[in-house]
């Protein structure tokens, strides 16, 4: 039986039926992510002073990835046209430059960004030691100037074995720049290249310490947020990139050869869905990386 | 901008139809570099001090509303679409405010602290 309406408009509709399906779906989809973003905003707005992080992720790289998104975006739409126009080749030129759009972004993702993240430590230091850290927190400038304090020190573990052993009293760690100069104006706001933990240790004592966790999920309610949302966004990217392995695998060109609208429309659907996730990235990108 | 129309089937209809969606094709490239200046930007103006942190917010938020309006109306071509597809998105559009809306009552009267 043939299936109904992949190229001609359904006379109640006024559409194709794949297409509304897609809407409808995309539709859904928003409300996913809706969910989400608002759970985002009702964290952020509740969060305690100097709990919520700033310039934890590395911002070139999240702007490289967002290039390579909207590029992505841009070869989908104009493989779509070469089907219209009936060009086979440049066609498949565009797809596989999108696929290859999709697999560098999950690759920066996965490799790089992420693994990243799970070796990154925080301290948090208990309300009553703070003053006792304050060459690395500069807590009493930024009360003058009005600033959320710092509550937390950050960078690389030298002593990991510190995080099971009992009989170790104190945390070695790397400091992340920011921790070496509290004091520095150029300080008081992220920069835009990411600078990795230095070598200057500082020594904290467990008894100082609230809690230790490095940047995963568990830190706080940003990492938490930061990594469902970019993980169901990278789940997505997945999803988008097999289904495009398959309109550009050579069991399509049979498709194209038999009935080349039916294929431009399936690429539409499929790109109109891919053009959702580099919206949703669009927000994702300023709301994590740079706010 | 309007859609490409569907295909003609008359060979001699076809180079015209080919001519027309290359017009479309230079208007996609446009707005693909238009997002990439408008993530320039973006990145740019986080480094700006607005004053207080939520002007930041809402500046930088103003900036992805208008690269999401260009990926939606153009790429997506919703800016000229068929009535039944704003329909459905009229309704989403509706309940994405309720819930966030849900979320603000929330905030504004907690449960407990």
């Amino acid at each position: 039986m043939e299936i109904p309406y992949t190229i001609s408009t359904r006379p109640d509709t006024g559409l194709w039926n794949a297409k509304i399906g897609i809407w409808l779906f995309l539709a859904s989809e928003v409300m996913l992510f809706g969910g989400l973003f608002s759970a985002y905003v009702f964290l952020r707005l509740d969060a305690q002073p100097g709990e919520w992080p700033h310039g934890l992720l590395n911002v070139p790289v999240g702007t490289m990835n967002t290039a390579i998104l909207i590029m992505s975006s841009v070869t989908v739409v104009l493989a779509w046209a070469a089907l219209k126009m009936r060009r086979y080749r440049a066609y498949w030129w565009y797809m596989l430059a999108t696929i290859l759009c999709g697999i560098i972004f999950l690759f920066v993702k996965l490799y790089y960004e992420w693994p990243q993240k799970f070796e990154h430590y925080g301290i948090f230091i208990k309300p009553a030691a703070l003053e006792k850290y304050e060459q690395y927190l500069g807590n009493n400038r930024r009360t003058e100037k009005g600033m959320e304090p710092r509550i937390e020190i950050s960078g690389h573990l030298h002593n990991p074995e510190a995080l099971k052993d009992p009989n170790i009293k104190e945390y070695e760690i790397g400091l992340d720049p920011v921790y070496v100069d509290p004091n520095n104006p150029a300080n008081d706001r992220p920069h835009f290249l990411y600078a990795p933990p230095t070598d200057d240790i500082a020594k904290i004592e467990k008894e100082d310490v609230e809690r230790i966790d490095s940047f995963g999920p568990w830190h706080s309610a940003y990492f938490a947020s930061y990594f469902t949302i970019t993980g169901l966004h990278g789940a997505h990217v997945l999803a988008g990139v097999l289904v495009f392995i398959y309109m550009w695998l050579p069991v399509s060109k049979k498709l194209y050869q038999r009935n080349p609208e039916h294929l431009a429309n399936r690429v539409e659907v499929c790109g109109l869905f891919w053009h959702f996730v580099d919206l949703v990235w669009i927000f994702v990108f300023p709301l994590f990386y740079l706010l | 901008m309007n859609n490409p129309p569907d295909i003609s089937q008359d060979p001699a209809e076809h180079e015209e139809y080919a001519h027309n969606v290359q017009k479309h094709v230079r208007g996609y490239l446009t707005v693909g570099a238009l997002l990439l200046a408008f993530t320039g930007i973006t990145v740019a103006l986080s480094y700006v001090d607005f004053g207080t942190r939520k002007a930041n917010i809402g500046v930088a938020m103003l900036v992805a509303m208008i690269k999401a309006g260009l990926v939606a109306a153009i790429f997506m071509h919703l800016a000229a679409e068929k009535r039944l597809i704003y329909r459905v998105l009229i309704f989403t559009g509706f309940f994405v405010f309720a819930l966030f809306w849900l979320t603000f009552l929330a905030w504004y009267n907690p449960i407990t602290r």
